[in-house]
């Protein structure tokens, strides 16, 4: 039983991981007042380009690098439609996904002739496990042995990286300048326009943070969670994110807690697949696949209180002419 | 000393598209004085301050600060050289602390830990030399408007102003917390800081300035010392011709209740009573004025009277027809069917749809009346017709009726409403801010309109924001405070006395 339920939970930080990268993503950027719909779409870029760069190049690194510079890019079409010239946030996002979609399986099909997919993965064209120090040493200590080498231990780089964003975007946001101001933007960009800070700088700024994290967390689908991009291999996980990050209220550990539950929904799912429940029978795979999906809907509509958005998000700041 | 200039203008010019917005402005201030900037809305007072808190460019001219020629090529070359702003509508990020608002844009380093301990020093000394107290930790969107104002100020002087530029700083306050702020300017004054204070008040100009300039029509038209001029010249030079401040009527002579609402309760959608058992009666010809600080119940019961919002409890008389408010789901066609129009207190929100030609604004919730088509089509040529007659009645101008509504003037887009609304010829009139952004020759207008519709027997029940307004046109007023009536006075009644009911200073003390 305690092993069933450390490895559901193992798996639920390998699932939670890319839906906590997109939604601390997303964090940046609505905080700033440019809400992002199109953080699917720009993991799902982000995960071709990377798959991609790393197959040809065999490293996992210049695979996260390829995997970034695309978010970034997309993002920076976003802030291009959304700030510079004052566009709906919606259809910019909504844009940048179907972009996405058609264009990572023209382009992969047009390039590797695989039928949308990138050539696998492996060896160093691919983000190995790490295990931490006396891992295997403590394996067998009862409890403590089975938490640490099992679900602290061995997962790889970008895990690591998702979880320590989260304390690191709390930092950012509430214990520096960038923060502060990133904060304001979203709540009132007449504020820090008449502060003397430019309210389009920080908004860039702001999506830009937002294009790299998505760009990791692309990059983890398709060069370290999977050996390979495969045609449309994001499934909503972008949505989910923006879910996760509603129902968290735009605040980065309440985020981390979203989406450790979607991505344990998400493992219990996998997990329940094929099983007898007591007193139920087999249940169907899609009614337990719909479960995060069910959640969100019954949570946002009302289980979590009032999700108040930031006051600026959704529209471009145009100075008044009063 | 007194003859060094802090500010110094010259031939200012600003156009938008084919608007002269400033002219040829020319302006000195001395330092360590309390300078009045007076002008009616749209006479470009704002665009002024504008250029010289680097919003916009002027076209030409030449600024001048404690003697040196500057550009201004944005707000933060505004701070730099001393330059505070405390605009009409407040700068603040409402869910953040004062202190966080206060920092933010001088944060003094990328991390906040070190600038947020000297700002809160900093803090405390701004608020033991200038009266200035406010909890730096206090939730900026919980303080009262009077407060939130206080944290604009410090804002500028934690910058390090010298010169502060105050933008219609009263039109939120009570006249205790305007009193307040005066002797706030008062003390910066004798700190030697400089205060420009655009108004369009000009009670206050008289309260608290040293020197008053007057803008009419984008340019400046005169300068006067405070102690040598007067309301009435003032006045004159504003409008460029002598104007009534005060209304002229006759006594009233009410008849019969046109209007009773009995036992009121309103709850909002936060689950806040925001009226409490208001009971009241508006007797035709005569005008009824509910004054109090705005948020205090005064629109919700105007909303709730007119069948937009929905209340708990409370009956509401209109010429005869007995409407129980709480029984069912009203809707304000159907009480504006029993004799009730409504000149709602925003018009960009509830009166008009600016994106409308004004000829559809002039029937709008009265389209369904056989005068304005028949089943599901228009009569346009009829509603242009009704649409011109308003046009000519109420001295709307341009006076085109196929115009985007947005076009016209605020004063000529209240005209609007107002044509639409009283022209159907109610026994009722609600009627929320009739002046609000309004220019003083409108007002004049509105005033004498609203006097004449109850001098033709008609009740008005009139909600302002604007003491002077509610004075000045009321028979009887009515003072609301948190959701409750809580006294009727004689409109005659001293300013003070209602200033202090209006803050919700008990009954007896008022007396």
């Amino acid at each position: 039983m305690f092993d069933t339920l450390i490895l559901i939970l193992d798996s639920t930080v390998r699932l939670s991981t890319p839906l906590l990268l997109a939604a601390l993503a997303g964090l940046y950027s609505e905080r700033s007042g440019v809400f992002d719909i199109g953080l699917e779409g720009k993991m799902l870029g982000a995960a071709f380009a990377a798959g991609a760069a790393a197959a040809v190049t065999g490293s996992a690194w210049i695979g996260l690098g390829a995997g970034i510079a695309v978010s970034i890019a997309l993002a920076l079409v976003h802030g291009f439609a959304c700030i510079t010239n004052r566009g709906n946030q919606i259809v910019s996002g909504v844009a940048i996904n179907f972009l996405a979609i058609g264009l990572t399986a023209l382009l992969g099909q047009d390039w590797f002739r695989q039928g949308g997919r990138t050539p696998p993965v492996t060896g160093d064209a691919r983000f190995e496990t790490l295990v931490l120090p006396f891992a295997d040493a403590l394996r067998e200590v009862p409890v403590i042995g089975g938490i640490y080498s099992e679900l602290l231990s061995g997962h790889n780089i970008l895990v690591y990286i998702a979880f320590l964003a989260v304390p690191f975007t709390w930092w950012v946001l509430f214990r520096t300048r960038f923060g502060l101001r990133l904060r304001a933007v979203g709540e009132n960009p007449a504020a820090v326009d008449t502060a003397g800070i430019s309210v389009t700088w920080l908004r860039y700024r702001a999506v830009i943070c937002t294009g790299i994290l998505c760009g990791i967390a692309g990059a983890y689908l398709s060069v370290a969670q999977s050996a390979g991009f495969i045609k449309d291999m994001t499934a909503g996980k972008g949505f989910i994110a923006l879910a996760a990050l509603i129902f968290a209220k735009w605040k980065p550990v309440p985020v981390m807690f979203a989406c450790l539950l979607f991505g344990f929904l998400d493992a219990v799912a996998i997990r329940l697949q094929g099983q007898q429940v007591p007193g139920i029978g087999e249940v169907p795979v899609q009614a337990i696949q719909a479960l995060p999906y069910i959640l969100t809907v019954v949570l946002l509509a009302g289980f979590i209180g009032r999700a108040v958005p930031p006051k600026a998000g959704g529209t471009a700041y145009v100075k008044e002419r009063s | 000393m007194s003859e060094q200039l802090a500010i110094e203008l010259e031939g200012i010019d600003k156009r938008f598209g084919a608007v002269q917005a400033n002219k040829d402005i020319n302006l000195k201030v001395k330092k360590g004085s309390i300078h009045g900037i007076v002008g009616e809305n749209g006479a470009g007072k704002s665009t002024l301050m504008s250029i010289l808190y680097g919003f916009y460019h002027a076209d030409g001219g030449e600024i001048r600060i404690d003697g040196k020629t500057v550009t201004i090529a944005s707000s933060q070359a505004a701070i730099a050289l001393g330059i505070g702003m405390v605009h009409q509508h407040f700068m603040l990020v409402e869910n953040f602390t004062v202190l966080e608002n206060v920092i933010l844009g001088a944060e003094g380093g990328a991390r906040l830990s070190k600038g947020i301990g000297r700002a809160r020093a900093e803090l405390k000394r701004l608020a033991a030399d200038y009266d200035l107290k406010v909890d730096p930790d206090a939730i900026t969107g919980d303080l009262p408007v009077g407060l939130q104002q206080r944290v604009e100020i410090l804002k500028a002087l934690f910058r390090g102003a010298d010169i502060l530029i105050l933008d219609e700083p009263t039109g939120v306050l009570t006249p205790p917390e305007a009193d307040h702020l005066f002797r706030i300017l008062r003390v910066l004054r004798d700190e030697g800081k400089t205060v420009l204070l655009i108004t369009h008040k000009l009670r206050e100009i008289m309260a608290v300035t040293d020197e008053v300039s007057v803008m009419r029509r984008g340019e400046m038209v005169a300068t006067r010392e405070t102690s040598k001029t007067s309301m009435g010249e003032l006045a004159e030079l504003m409008v460029g011709r002598r104007v009534l401040l005060d209304v002229e009527k006759t006594p009233a002579q009410p008849g019969a209740p046109f209007l009773s609402v009995e036992g009121l309760n309103v709850r909002d959608a936060r689950g806040v009573d925001v009226v409490k058992d208001v009971s009241f009666e508006v007797r035709a010809g005569e005008i009824v004025g509910i004054a109090g600080v705005s948020g205090n119940g005064q629109s919700e019961l105007l909303e709730a009277i007119a069948g937009i919002r929905p209340a708990r409890s409370g009956v509401v008389t209109i010429d005869g027809t007995r409407i129980d408010l709480a029984a069912a789901r009203r809707d304000p066609a159907e009480i504006r069917s029993y004799g009730l129009a409504h000149v709602p207190e925003d018009r960009h929100r509830m009166g008009l749809v600016t994106r409308f030609h004004e000829y559809e604004n002039a029937i709008l919730g009265y389209h369904r009346d056989p005068a304005c088509g028949r089943g599901a089509f228009l009569d346009l040529d009829a509603i242009r017709a009704t649409a011109r007659a308003g046009i000519e009645k109420y001295d709307i101008r341009p006076p085109d009726c196929a115009l985007k509504t947005a076009n016209f003037s605020g004063g000529n887009q209240q005209k609007i409403v107002l044509a639409r609304e009283i022209e159907r010829d109610p026994a009722v009139l609600l009627v929320g801010q009739p002046t609000r952004g309004v220019d003083i020759g409108a007002i004049e207008f509105i005033h004498k309109r609203l006097v004449a519709l109850r001098d033709a027997g008609k009740a008005v029940l009139l909600v302002s924001v604007e003491l002077d307004e509610v004075r000045a046109l009321a028979d009887r007023v009515l003072v609301m405070f948190d959701g409750r009536v809580v006294g009727e006075r004689a409109p005659e009644t001293a300013e003070s006395e209602l200033g202090l009911l209006m803050a919700g200073a008990t009954q007896e003390a008022a007396e």
